[in-house]
């Protein structure tokens, strides 16, 4: 029996498999495809105080192994959330965590409050790295005040375990990471998006109504490693790995990097059992080289041997 | 009903014209209990060029040999792809997905109106009217004769009248101008077919206060719900394509 449990400060984890926020719904989407229960924890979409209908149309394009999106945060807003969402998935048997948004400080602030009083949900994922909205978003997470800001604004907001998901889209990801730490985050999760772009040709205009989105899938995952990588060695609370992961194996390259955890992002879309896949081969693996438990192999790459 | 996500076998590519193909498909479990105006979300393997899932409407449906099929038109590198297959290849498939169009009143006129790859969810739906007691009418629309494609299996469902853009075949024109609009009298209508078309019916449809239902084609991820990726503006706000629609009364859009 191999140990794939792991823990942020006293919050346990029975697996390291998370699925990413705006990828799995609520999970409920899933139902028919497996058991939500069985993943370590789910992500839910990123939400707003108020309602947000999104971009335009068109929002996503597909590009060479992954794909562009322009979601732009569409969310009923928190009082639907607590109202007619959390009511009917606190029951899974899994770590329900919220990634919250806002355009100002204030906002995070008051969300990071609204979510704090809701027992099942121990944990919140601060997402300053959205690509695809006008205000706030990705604009406090790619500027080193802003950043410190926001975070120590909900740190003080909030008693649940605060995970910091972190933008690419910046010169040194190691900065940021280091400013969430010292703020008091308890987890970083990196990578959101890399902002990219499409043009459709035939046309002759961009692929997305916002011209410019955030790419996932398997083409920004040598990218999101190296990220990860760099931060896990330069922070001391656990990093959850994400970008582009569709296999266990891609899922144990992050954790061999340093990543405590992984979320499941883009996968999803594609296979919606690819969360479950991805778990059950990472204790394939560790029973195969005989390892007991995964904290022996995450960033076993650095270990001197 | 539940949803899926299952191998299934190629028992049948059909090459119809240079556009469009006909997959055929068999399962080793029973198949679903398919509603007209479902999709698959069909898996592309073998290139990064084709990452994501390709949407493709249940073009009809037996049973009774657990088989069902798939009108696919060749758009791109992934639908080109699918049009290479062989029997005894295996497709990864997510479905069935969707809504369905719904049911008309007894004695209720219909008509069903297809244009190009419109033609694919609404043979079922066809099929599925007649065997429950309903005669529609069938309006279909194609730019010449040569690609006029499932005419005959329309003719087993009821009368069908035809429009061609050039005038090869039919009354020239769109399905708008066919004179079977002026000459019949319908209470609903059900529509598939390019943007263009589908707008067309919906503006007539309002015009003559008639029930239209309309099966929309947007860009989409995953299918389920979860990307939302394939949005459509309507009355409520936007809804997504793959869970909500793709069947939609003309009257929750913003047409």
């Amino acid at each position: 029996m191999v140990n794939l449990g792991f823990s942020i400060g006293d919050l346990q984890f029975k697996n390291p498999v998370l699925t990413a926020s705006g990828t799995f719904g609520y999970g409920q989407e899933f139902d028919d495809f497996l058991d939500v229960s069985r993943l370590g924890g789910i992500v839910v979409k990123g939400t707003t105080l108020e309602p947000r209908e999104g971009n335009l149309y068109p929002r996503m394009a597909e590009t060479p192994s992954g794909m562009l999106n322009a979601v732009g945060l569409q969310n009923k807003g928190v009082d639907y959330f607590e109202n007619s969402i959390y009511t009917r998935i606190k029951s899974y048997n899994t770590n329900i965590i919220v990634n919250i948004n806002g355009s100002y400080i204030d906002d995070y602030v008051n969300l990071a409050s609204r979510i704090n009083k809701l027992d099942k949900i121990p944990a919140i994922e601060l997402n300053i790295s959205c690509p695809n909205v006008k205000k706030g978003g990705m604009a406090f997470g790619t500027n080193p005040r802003s950043a410190r800001e926001v975070i120590k604004a909900v740190r003080a907001a909030s008693t649940k375990k605060l995970i910091v998901k972190l933008s690419p889209n910046v010169t040194n990801i190691v900065d940021f990471a280091r400013i969430a730490e010292e703020e008091g985050a308890d987890s970083i999760s990196l990578i959101n998006t890399l902002l990219g772009m499409s043009v459709n040709v035939q046309k002759m205009k961009p692929a997305l109504s916002t011209i410019t989105g955030g790419l996932s899938g398997p083409a920004i995952k040598p990218i999101a490693l190296r990220m990860v990588w760099q931060v896990a060695n330069a922070v001391k609370i656990p990093v959850i790995g994400m970008g582009g992961i569709m296999t266990a194996s891609d899922a144990l390259e992050f954790i061999l990097a340093g990543a405590s955890a992984v979320q499941i992002g883009t996968a999803s879309f594609i296979d919606p059992q690819a969360s479950i896949k991805i778990l059950e081969g990472i204790e394939k693996f560790l029973n195969q080289k005989g390892f007991s438990d995964i904290r022996e192999i995450v960033g076993f790459i650095n270990h001197k041997s | 009903m539940s949803k899926r996500i299952e191998d299934l076998k190629v028992i049948g590519n059909k090459r119809l014209n240079d556009d469009f193909f006909i997959i055929e498909l068999t399962g080793e479990q029973k198949l679903p209990d398919f509603k007209p105006g479902q999709f698959a979300q069909v898996r592309v393997d073998g290139s990064p060029d084709t990452f994501l899932r390709r949407p493709i409407s249940i073009h009809e449906v037996d049973l009774g040999r657990n088989t069902f099929k798939l009108l696919i038109q060749i758009a791109g590198k992934g639908t080109e792809t699918l049009s290479g297959l062989k029997n005894g290849d295996m497709l990864n498939l997510v479905y069935p997905l969707g809504n369905s169009f719904s049911l008309p009143a007894e004695n209720e006129k219909v008509l069903i109106v297809g244009g190009g790859c419109g033609v694919a969810p609404l043979l079922f739906l066809g099929k599925y009217l007649k065997s429950n007691g309903h005669t529609p009418d069938i309006l279909l629309g194609f730019r010449n004769m040569e690609r006029i494609i499932e005419y005959e299996q329309y003719l087993k469902i009821g009368k069908v009248f035809l429009t061609t853009e050039d005038g090869s075949m039919g009354e020239k024109g769109y399905v708008t101008d066919h004179s079977v609009l002026t000459n019949s009298t319908y209470e609903r209508v059900y529509c598939c077919g390019p943007d263009s078309m589908m707008r067309a019916v919906a503006v007539w449809c309002k015009k003559n206060n008639i029930n239209c239902e309309v099966s929309l084609e947007n860009l989409m991820a995953c299918g389920i719900g979860a990307c939302l990726c394939c949005i459509v503006d309507t009355v409520k706000g936007n809804l997504c394509t793959c869970i909500d629609g793709p069947v939609f009364n003309t009257t929750e859009l913003k047409w």
